[in-house]
């Protein structure tokens, strides 16, 4: 840590005044013994979900770093932010932490990657920022060097972060719209910043950024398609109502479908612990958004592919989904409600059928159904065809799944292991 | 009662070969993993993987006697049955994996059920060549599977009855083995190697590995339409374009 | 030497039916619990999927969910006459093993026992007199009252969703329930399940020939339900892969579906799996448990400390533990003395078989649950005036047929060959046309030559004794077998069979034929403990801070499957350990 002798003569003649504030580091600032601050606090990390970033899976210490973020460019470790003081933020200024979480600018000057969604929390205001900080400073500290920079060349080059920033960031907090009403703004505020829903939902850029014309339609991560999340009758949440996002937010299950992969965690470490009235709030704002309009007629599922679909349906799928595809409510999603199986981008629909998956559990919803692998079992071809039938029955239709789409998610499957 | 460490290691030994479980401590959330769970490997075929190639022979002629050959059905050769019987002696079955093998082996009634060493593997390489060396000495040198039908199952009912002793083997034993076996593979799923093409479902009218019935609970003394589906599927399930 | 763990408050060995209900209840109460299960862990998606959970072959002939005998097995013989021979592989009953154990592979019939039934030695001796009970028949009074268990039994069937039609509202008969059952105090929590035509046949020829036919109470759902601990269940599907099998859409009650998902979630609450108990440990007075010893698959011996242990292993494996563990002291048949192994029964099963004409006859039996069916209770334990039919006892009549797998379920009539041309033309006649599903589940009271012990000859793998089995049938329950299978047969020829085949068990007790897994009895329950190993809250008489659980406490079986009455005891059990025993530790019933 370069500078810190000059940081240890400041704390030195602030720790006289302060010395009263029993931080663990002695730092000056924000007043981590204002109980309504550290409470406000928690809550905001707990929307803006710093936890599941900065901790490790299968028991890492809270906050304290080291777990590896995927990214198209290779893996980020996230650093330890407890506030421990050679090994985590406990030496630095509030300033120092308002900069990197909503400017992406470290102490030293040096940038974050944007794996770091500065570009959504730009929109939080300092106040709520400040708050985090005051939160964060009461966590446990923990000593746990992390390695941050584990990129591959050249985007180890931290300040071509410099180039990125200016094509890619716009700095500046929150502004409502006094044309929508305060829950609306409430939940723009919360999609936009705290909760950071572009980060995943928003489709990016090659180099990585987001593609702002095409705000949360939805985009490919980790094996995964995270959906659009826009009104959009087809590919949305059109036929969604406010109730069920919220629910769907709150329990991670709703009447049409549940939560797996990794919304499964943001459910679970986020959103599920956020109040009904925030929950809400999303849920307004989510439904604001124009869809996409797009009336183009899909293409034609073939008849034989469509027979063959239904015959693989009514023996391996139909005694859970339904013989109607609707499913069972709040156990087995609803396919024929369901926006993810019919989207233009099925990788998500066809990696639930080739590895299965265990949907989120919450307080409120406990049960945490889980789907059985189907991968050894059927063909590429027949996946296809599966996938194809649901997307084109009961009432809706969508594009058919080629096997060719099949054949290359099972093989990119291969490598993941979670 | 202090537990003796040889007989740890053996224990150990027996549960390693029975799978690949692993003592954990499990608590906070249900445990997942993508693409766990075990599913069946289906029969390849191929050469014979425990039968010398006289000794198919003559389950092939067995499984024809026990379900013959008719119009309408296959009969258990065509039907997979001796491949069934040929990859199952080969596996654990063959060799009483998970059964209680420690001795001393004593004759009991029949209430206290099979007390033999042997297991179905070995039972079956004893009573085949027993069986072919009783039909050679009767039958002008034939083996088993050379006789006409009626002679066949003349053999088999003698055996089945007592009336005819196979040596060295037990031969009512051996029979019921073989019975029991080719039935067995006649009726499962087709993964294993019998019941090729769901030919004994079809017979019987069952309609598979089907698992969903909800339509059908309140349709009484209706012929149920559907064709049967095993495990790995059926035709139904490729499309041909 | 074993390697000692940090202590918990509670350790349940074996986390099945019972161990998952007692697990549940304590963590409740703020105790810190781990269970051990010999077993692996099983879930719905990963170990009974929906895509090859429908294999015969593999779960139902080769026992794949079961333990394996060689993990451990018992030796048998019908007499004491007779050397013991260890069962080798399994027949007469299927031992569970795994997280869940035979809740996960059950048939989910879900019984109340009679209120005579509880009270059957004072019952009987008032009705008929000492003298009409055989002499070497040794059963006896349970210690609690159906009253006792009936919030209890209420408790379980909401847990699992049961659905039924309730014959017995608080005193009031209810049409289309069994109107022998104890009264209850609220209907089930679902309704009866569907029937098929089979089933909707024999109710009604039953109800015919004046009758009172009722739907079997069933474990697999008739609609989708959420249960008190919030856990969501589908409905059943009638796949027809139930009993043997597990349940692979969510439909059958089990603990992995009512209770586990819950339990796994807090943070007092943790399982190993693969981990056998092999010894509950003593003090050095003997009259208190310190903790378990179990042995996990590298052969590594621990030890869990623990300030109350809770044995729920399944009932045999239960008195096994306790003999290994020199609790209690064992049952000599000659002398009539002890208790360990004394009292233990199994069930009297007959059935019927009817073949139909073709032609006008569909059943379909493989569209099933595997507690589908419809049952007359008139001849079920003192329903009926005994006095003339010289035995005692009985048992339901039912037809619930569960499955048309086919290589059991492929009947002939009685005459035909077993192979060849006839053989495969009878099958292919029958198949469809077959009622062969038509029981008589019958008690079996318990016997003085009856009993379990440790076989002087074989071993287990850490070279322990096994546990001996000497059992046989006694004329009571053979008379009441032919008596039962004559009223069934009655039955199933009004169904219009054009052919019956009447199968009445008999002598002597084999363990190659499958007869249930109601194996019960060999640690009773009861207020005496000169006739009991625990006392009517499953509290060890010997060591106070030990409670065994399940089958092992009925003193005699009654006409009925026993798990909702295990799992009624389980609750009652739990419920004087968090409001009694806990406030005070020590004996909750004095000597």
């Amino acid at each position: 840590m370069c500078n810190r002798a000059a940081k240890l003569v400041v704390v030195a003649l602030l720790g006289v005044v302060l010395s009263c504030i029993a931080t663990v580091q002695g730092n000056a600032g924000v007043d981590s013994q204002n109980f309504t601050l550290v409470e406000k606090g928690h809550y905001l990390a707990t929307a803006a979900d710093c936890f599941a970033c900065h901790t490790t899976q299968n028991g890492g210490k809270p906050f304290a770093g080291g777990r590896a973020i995927e990214t198209p460019f290779g893996n980020i470790t996230t650093p330890n932010i407890t506030p421990d003081s050679e090994t985590g933020i406990g030496a630095w200024t509030d300033d120092q932490f308002v900069r990197a979480v909503r400017d992406g600018i470290r102490p030293d000057g040096g940038r974050l990657y944007p794996a770091m969604p500065f570009t959504a929390y730009t929109k939080m205001s300092r106040n709520d920022v400040l708050a985090i900080r005051a939160y964060l400073k009461t966590v446990e500290p923990v000593r746990h060097p992390v390695k941050a920079n584990t990129l591959p060349f050249p985007f180890d080059i931290r300040a071509a972060m410099r180039v990125w920033d200016a094509l890619y960031f716009t700095a500046g907090e929150f502004k409502p719209d006094p044309g929508h009403s305060s829950i609306w703004n409430r939940g723009a505020y919360l999609v936009q910043g705290p909760g950071h829903c572009g980060a995943c939902h928003t489709p990016k850029t090659f180099l990585g950024g987001d593609k702002t014309d095409e705000s949360l339609r939805g985009a490919k991560l980790q094996g995964w398609s995270a959906p659009d999340i826009t009104g959009d009758q087809n590919e949305g949440l059109g036929r969604w109502s406010e109730a069920d996002i919220a629910d769907y937010l709150k329990a991670g299950h709703n009447h049409v479908t549940a939560a797996t992969g990794p919304m499964a965690e943001v459910i679970a470490d986020s959103t599920s612990q956020m109040s009904d009235d925030d929950r809400k709030a999303i849920a307004t704002y989510l439904k604001s958004l124009a869809g996409m309009s797009n009336e183009a007629v899909p293409e034609q599922a073939k008849h034989a592919v469509m027979v063959a679909g239904q015959a693989i349906y009514r023996s391996q799928c139909s005694a859970c989904h339904g013989l109607e595809g609707k499913g069972t409510e709040k156990l087995f999603p609803s396919l024929a409600d369901s926006s993810l199986v019919r989207a233009s981008d099925p990788s998500s629909a066809i990696r639930l059928v080739l590895r299965g998956g265990r949907s989120v559990a919450t307080a409120s919803e406990p049960t945490a159904p889980g789907m059985p692998s189907f991968a050894w079992q059927l063909s590429d071809a027949q996946v296809a065809a599966v996938l194809t039938y649901v997307r084109n029955s009961w009432k809706t239709a969508a594009a058919p799944v080629s096997t060719a789409d099949v054949t290359h998610a099972r093989k990119a499957l291969r490598t993941r292991t979670e | 009662m202090a537990l003796r460490r040889r007989e740890f290691l053996a224990g150990t030994a027996l549960l390693l070969m029975t799978g690949s479980a692993r003592a954990t401590l499990i608590s906070g959330q249900l445990p997942w993993l993508p693409d766990a769970g075990d599913p069946p490997a289906p029969v390849r075929p191929g050469p014979w993987a425990y039968f010398t190639s006289d000794e198919a022979r003559a389950v092939e002629a067995l499984a024809d006697r026990i379900i013959p050959p008719d119009p309408q059905t296959p009969g258990g050769k065509d039907a997979g049955c001796a491949i069934y019987v040929d990859r199952q002696l080969a596996g654990p079955y063959g060799h009483n994996e998970g059964h209680y093998v420690q001795p001393p082996f004593m004759h009991g009634t029949k209430q206290q059920g099979p007390q033999s060493a042997k297991g179905p593997a070995q039972m079956y390489r004893d009573g085949l060549a027993a069986l072919d060396k009783h039909c050679q000495a009767s039958y002008s040198g034939k083996r088993f599977a050379d006789l006409a039908d009626a002679d066949k199952d003349t053999v088999l009912k003698g055996i089945e009855s007592g009336s005819i002793k196979l040596d060295p083997a037990d031969g009512e034993s051996f029979f019921k083995q073989v019975v029991k076996d080719i039935q067995a593979g006649f009726f499962a799923d087709p993964l294993y190697g019998g019941n090729r093409d769901m030919v004994a479902w079809k017979m019987i009218g069952y309609p598979g590995a089907r698992y969903n019935y909800l339509d059908w609970i309140d349709r009484h003394n209706e012929r149920y339409p559907l064709p049967p589906v095993g495990i790995t599927g059926s035709a139904a399930w490729s499309s041909k374009t | 030497m074993s390697r000692k763990l940090p202590k918990k408050d509670v350790v349940i060995i074996g986390l099945g039916w019972t161990g998952s209900i007692l697990a549940n209840e304590l963590t409740d109460e703020g105790l810190d619990v781990v269970a051990i299960e010999r077993g692996p862990w099983r879930d719905t998606p990963t170990d009974f999927p929906v895509n090859y959970m429908q294999d015969e072959l593999r779960y139902h002939i080769r026992h794949e969910l079961f333990l394996r005998p060689d993990q451990t097995t018992f030796t048998f013989r019908n007499k004491m006459s007779q050397t013991a021979l260890p069962i080798r592989t399994w027949g007469a009953f299927m031992p569970p093993n795994g997280v869940g154990g035979g809740g996960v592979h059950w048939n989910a019939e879900t019984w109340r026992f009679l209120p005579s039934d509880f009270v059957l030695k004072t019952h009987l001796t008032e009705r008929y007199g000492a003298a009409f009970l055989p002499a070497d028949m040794t059963i006896q009074d349970w210690g609690v009252t159906y009253a006792d268990l009936e919030p209890h039994y209420d408790q379980f069937e909401y847990l699992c969703g049961t659905s039924g039609t309730a014959g017995n509202l608080n005193g009031q008969i209810q049409p289309g329930g069994n109107p022998f059952e104890g009264p209850r105090s609220r209907p089930y929590p679902n309704p009866a399940q569907k029937q098929g035509f089979g089933h909707t046949l024999y109710g009604k020829a039953a109800q015919e020939l004046g009758y009172k036919p009722f739907p079997q109470p069933s474990g697999n759902l008739s609609q989708a339900y959420v249960n008190p601990l919030g856990l969501r269940m589908g409905q059943c599907t009638y796949c027809g892969f139930c009993e043997w099998f597990g349940c692979g859409n969510y439909s059958k009650a089990s603990p992995q579906t009512t209770i586990l998902p819950v339990l796994i979630r807090k943070s007092n609450f943790s399982v190993r799996d693969n981990a056998e108990v092999t010894r509950i440990n003593l003090d050095r007075s003997g009259k208190r448990a310190t903790g378990v010893t179990f042995v996990d698959t590298s052969g590594i011996e621990w030890e869990q400390p623990a300030d109350l242990v809770i044995l729920s292993a399944f009932s045999i494996f239960n008195v096994q533990l306790l003999m290994l563990s020199k609790i209690g002291q064992p049952y000599d048949p000659v002398a009539n003395t002890g208790v360990i192994g004394r009292n233990f029964t199994h069930q009297t099963m007959s059935s019927v078989d009817g073949f139909f004409d073709k032609s006008k006859f569909n059943f379909n039996p493989f569209i099933a649950s595997g507690a589908i069916g419809m049952v007359i209770d008139e001849f079920n334990g003192d329903n009926f005036d005994h006095s003339s039919v010289g035995f005692v006892g009985g048992g339901y009549l039912a037809y619930g047929q569960t499955n048309g797998r086919p290589i059991t379920t492929t009947p002939t009539p009685p005459d035909t060959p077993k192979w060849g041309a006839k053989w495969k033309q009878a099958v292919r006649d029958n198949y469809l046309s077959t009622v062969s599903g038509a029981d008589v589940h019958g008690s079996m009271y318990s016997y003085r030559d009856v009993y379990l012990d440790l076989d002087p000859t074989y071993k287990d793998r850490f070279a322990r004794p096994l546990l001996r089995m000497t059992i046989d049938f006694h004329d009571n329950e053979l008379k009441a077998a032919a008596y039962l299978t004559d009223k069934l047969d009655g039955i199933v020829k009004a169904m219009g069979a054009k052919q019956v085949h009447k199968k009445p068990r008999k002598g002597p007790y084999d363990v190659t034929t499958y007869q249930t897994t109601h194996l019960n009895g060999g640690a009773v329950m009861g207020a005496d403990p000169k006739t009991s190993a625990i006392n009517r809250y499953l509290q060890s008489w010997d060591v106070p801070n030990l409670f065994v659980m399940g089958a092992s406490a009925f003193p005699q079986n009654a006409g009925y499957n026993p798990t909702g009455t295990v799992a009624a005891l389980a609750f009652w059990s739990a419920a004087a350990i968090r409001n009694q025993y806990l406030k005070n530790p020590g004996p909750l019933v004095d000597v």
